[in-house]
């Protein structure tokens, strides 16, 4: 679409900045009558001061206008549209990706040359039959295209196109403007070093700063659907309400209670998995094993952690699960002889494989801790005639008691917000159940469920997603705080 | 002290009676058992460790290796002039006419030939015996004949990929039992396959098809392949290298060398902290949010699986390299600025390049840890059949829409036929083979270049 033209303008500032880089660094050298020692900063820097003003403020009103350009152009033309377009069961939202569809479609449409630049600006849905011309080069609309909509979508083009039009002027325009401004104060006595590193530090600050943006944006865009849903979907049913039965047909019940005991189920089972043997190897590890074991055993258990979750999905679909079938399942044929479990996914098998994924992450953030606890504790309780295991059970894991429970903590979090063993290994029914050889499903797999495939981001089952979200979101930053002060409170103690 | 010796020391009666340090009453006997427990149960956790790690291992290899071999079935099949080109003018719109099921005769009659020269009895037509190929088989001798006009009329050996059915069978996933109510192959078709082994025109040998080719429709897992969605996976690290390092280093030498202590910097701090735990299927939903649904950037494109995963990256990476810009001396910096340097000169000249191993290696774990991550992809569109073939360009490398290795793997892992089940194994090896590499040369960089001071 238009991004062949914010390709060249994004190329045109930056030839402009090499430009403009060489042309300061040229006219401070000349300023000094070529000899260096009479410039105030080294040579390049006053190259490096052109090229931040040439590129800084031109590229940094692109990425504003990039990211204002659409909604301006959506709120303008939305007005458009007739009001009762919208509330025939429908939304804003569907209608507007109505028109940006039409909108592309004749964009590709021109591009293909079915039509000419100015058909596309013109054609009217009373004179030829536009779903057809676009259904010609590959765009399938869902019905046909309504008279409202393809003005709308017409009008969209235009703006679009003026406003990115406005847009390559606006950015030129300001890096020339850099560009001729920096050259002129160029001379011997401009303080190029001192400019360049003062925009330097605001990059870094910046750079820096993205992190919370970054957080900003995650709780925006989900507490701003979020909000959307609760105007859809009483709070109360998705706070306290029994029963998790999405129906694309409307008329859903979007608990997330049931959600919630599938996932806290499930990290319960794979941390009584990982908890005991994760810290019966940090143990081992820190206290009994030579360097030798060690440098070998922490690694191989680390690899564990390397491995991608999808690996784990996989092993917990086809491997766990099917020998667990084989254990609990099958009536006769089966080892135990028992028909408790009917399919490969269930909680017991996520739980699982979710525990050996978390047995590293407990040992190696239990290893750190045990090694802070100061070997005069140790020293002391040996003095005193306690054995080894003593000195461990009664004085070392007492002192770290606090940074294990953060570190248990933390495993609890990764394993609420974990995705892939689960989608894969736990199944899709919602329900309160204690069996752990039943199918049971969890706030992440619903997410994913809810926002893959076919979405209508105006309809209460896919926005539950997004409520599903901040809620996990929540919960996991949560723990990571309570974790993270409980840690670094007891860490204090002993510095 | 004479009161002391003189009086009987009081009668403290040893627990045991006997008291000898050499030997060993019940009570010590008993702690020492319980010593040697507890370190028995340190070790049991070791160990099982070590055997879930030997057995996720032996698992993904056993199964996944046979997704690297593939049986082809030889046959010489005369492209016959009156069926593929009737006015024998070789015009590519005219050959273009001719469909795939232009083609299935001549397997036909290839198959009974074949079947005839090795003297096999079968009770099977034609048809039949060309169901043990692949539905792609008439596709690749279409795609050769227009490639190669001037060859109608000769008989041309081709190697095609047998079916789904046929591959399990020689891989033993598929036996006569299994496929009792299976409607794509018969016993006798499996008969057949037998003695076209015997004759040498079955065989499975290794298959570089899955290793640089595209994805395939449900029916055809014979000929899916992992290369598209490596070369996604490939613009998407690109995206997230190009991206994170810059922002992450910028960041870092923010915190780490300018950052006043202050309220601002706390937050920051905290909240890179925090970030680097929260889970990536959130990332996943900003990216759907901002990066899809407010900007309108394409989905399934590599460059929004990118940004994402850049995002997710940023904390790992800046939390790696602040500890290797604090192992750098405070001498280096105070040398330079004694020396005349500005603050960002002693910076930029003397404790970065310093930093730069530590930096490097932190950046290469964070790729390895981007490249395996799948949720955040699955609610971007990068996952289900994308019939998508290898990009021609950057841009479309980026734009396009693309899988990625891991998401690959799990749309295999949903389909239904087990033949894919082998494919996913399989690209678990391949990922893992370039997790192991990334992770190798992390290693060997920080072995090299880690200066200790």
């Amino acid at each position: 679409m238009a991004l062949g033209l914010t390709g060249y303008v994004i190329v045109a500032v930056l030839l402009l900045t090499v430009t403009a880089f060489f042309m300061a660094r040229g006219r401070a050298n000349v300023s000094a009558g070529g000899d260096i020692r009479l410039l105030h900063s080294l040579p390049n820097y006053y190259g490096y001061n052109a090229a931040m003003f040439t590129a800084v403020p031109a590229l940094g009103v692109f990425a504003i206008w990039m990211l204002a350009q659409p909604l301006m152009i959506e709120n303008s033309v939305f007005k458009l549209i007739p009001e009762q377009m919208v509330s025939e069961g429908s939304s804003r939202g569907l209608v507007m990706s109505d028109v940006r569809r039409v909108a592309e479609g004749l964009d590709i449409a021109v591009e293909r040359g079915a039509l000419t630049a100015e058909e596309a600006n013109s054609i009217r849905t009373e004179f030829r039959d536009v779903r057809e011309i676009l259904g010609d080069v590959g765009v399938a609309l869902g019905s046909n295209v309504e008279a409202e909509v393809l003005y709308a979508a017409q009008e969209y083009r235009s703006r679009s196109a003026s406003g990115t039009f406005g847009m390559t002027i606006v950015v030129l325009g300001l890096a020339l403007i850099g560009a001729a401004a920096s050259l002129f104060v160029t001379n011997a006595d401009f303080r190029a070093r001192n400019t360049v590193e003062r925009g330097a530090l605001v990059l870094l600050i910046l750079a820096a700063s993205l992190a919370i943006l970054t957080t900003v944006g995650i709780v925006l865009s989900m507490l701003f659907e979020t909000f959307n849903f609760f105007r859809m979907h009483p709070w109360t049913d998705f706070f306290f309400g029994g029963s998790w039965a999405p129906n694309f047909r409307g008329n859903s019940d979007l608990s997330i209670l049931p959600l919630l005991w599938g996932t806290l189920y499930i990290s319960i089972i794979a941390l009584l998995v990982a908890v005991p043997i994760g810290l019966f190897a940090a143990i081992y590890l820190s206290e009994y094993a030579g360097p030798k074991v060690r440098s070998a055993a922490k690694p191989l258990l680390e690899i564990l952690a390397g491995i991608p979750t999808i690996v784990y999905g996989l092993f917990a679909l086809l491997t766990v699960g099917p020998a667990l079938v084989s254990v609990f399942g099958r009536g006769e044929e089966g080892l135990l002889g028992v028909e408790w479990m009917s399919g490969a996914t269930a909680v017991l098998t996520a739980g699982l494989v979710m525990g050996i994924m978390l047995i590293p992450f407990v040992s190696s953030l239990s290893d750190d801790i045990i090694n802070a606890v100061p070997q005069a504790m140790r020293d002391g309780s040996f003095g005193l005639g306690a054995t080894h295991s003593e000195t461990i059970r009664q004085v070392v894991l007492p002192a770290a008691l606090p940074g294990i429970v953060g570190a248990v903590l933390l495993a609890a979090s990764r394993a609420i917000g974990e995705t892939m063993i689960v989608v894969l290994g736990a199944g899709a029914i919602a329900k309160f159940s204690l069996n752990p050889l039943e199918a049971m499903t969890t706030i992440t797999t619903r997410i994913v469920s809810q926002l893959t495939g076919d979405t209508d981001f105006a309809s209460p089952e896919t926005l539950v997603a997004f409520a599903l979200g901040l809620t996990l979101f929540v919960l996991t930053l949560g723990l990571n705080v309570l974790a993270l002060y409980i840690v670094r409170k007891y860490r204090e103690q002993y510095e | 002290m004479t009161d002391a010796t003189s009086s009987p020391m009081p009668a403290i009666t040893p627990v045991s009676g006997k008291g000898s340090l050499m030997a060993q009453d019940a009570r010590t006997r008993k702690r020492n058992a319980a010593e040697a427990r507890f370190k028995a149960y340190g070790m049991i956790a070791i160990g099982i460790g070590m055997l879930m790690l030997l057995i996720l291992v032996f698992n993904i290899i056993t199964r996944g290796v046979g997704a690297f071999q593939q049986t082809f079935v030889t046959l010489e099949v005369e492209l016959l002039e009156e069926k593929l080109d009737k006015n024998g003018n070789r015009d590519p719109a005219d050959l273009a006419k001719v469909s795939t099921f232009g083609y299935a005769p001549l397997l036909r009659d290839a198959f009974e030939a074949k079947v005839a020269e090795l003297g096999v009895e079968t009770d099977l037509d034609g048809k039949d015996m060309a169901d043990i190929l692949s539905a792609g088989a008439r596709a690749q001798m279409r795609d050769f004949v227009l490639a190669n006009p001037d060859q109608i009329g000769n008989t041309v050996s081709f190697e095609f990929l047998a079916s789904g059915r046929v591959d399990g069978y020689l891989k033993d996933r598929v036996s006569r039992d299994s496929i009792a109510n299976d409607k794509n192959i018969s016993v006798e078709q499996l008969d057949l396959v037998d003695q076209l082994i015997d004759g040498g025109t079955v065989e499975k040998r290794f298959n570089l098809a899955f290793i640089t080719g595209a994805d395939s429709s449900d029916a055809r897992p014979e000929s899916a392949g992992m290369g598209v969605s490596m070369l996604g996976s490939l613009f998407m690290m690109l995206v997230v290298l190009v991206l994170s390092l810059p922002i992450g280093v910028a960041a870092s030498i923010y915190l780490e060398e300018f950052a006043p202590k202050n309220w601002i910097t706390d937050i920051i701090e905290v909240n890179i902290s925090n970030l680097a735990a929260v889970p990536s299927i959130v990332f996943g939903i900003l990216g759907l949010a901002v990066f899809i649904n407010y900007m309108h950037l394409p989905t399934s494109a590599p460059l929004v699986g990118g940004l994402v995963l850049t995002l997710m990256t940023l904390p790992t990476i800046i939390i790696s390299t602040r500890a290797s810009l604090k192992a750098v001396p405070p001498s280096i910096r105070d040398a330079a600025l004694g020396v005349g340097a500005s603050k960002m000169q002693s910076v930029f000249h003397h404790v970065l390049p310093l930093a730069a191993p530590g930096i490097l290696t932190g950046t290469i774990i964070g790729l390895a840890q981007a490249l395996g991550e799948t949720a955040p992809l699955l609610l971007i569109g990068m996952v289900g059949f994308i019939a998508s073939n290898a990009p021609d360009s950057i841009a479309s490398g980026l734009l396009d829409p693309n899988s990625a290795m891991p998401a690959q793997i799990y749309e295999w892992a949903r389909r239904s036929d087990p033949a894919f089940y082998e494919r996913a194994w399989g690209g678990i090896i391949i990922l893992l083979m370039f997790l192991i590499t990334m992770n190798t040369i992390a290693v060997i960089l920080r072995r090299r270049f880690e200066r200790r001071w």
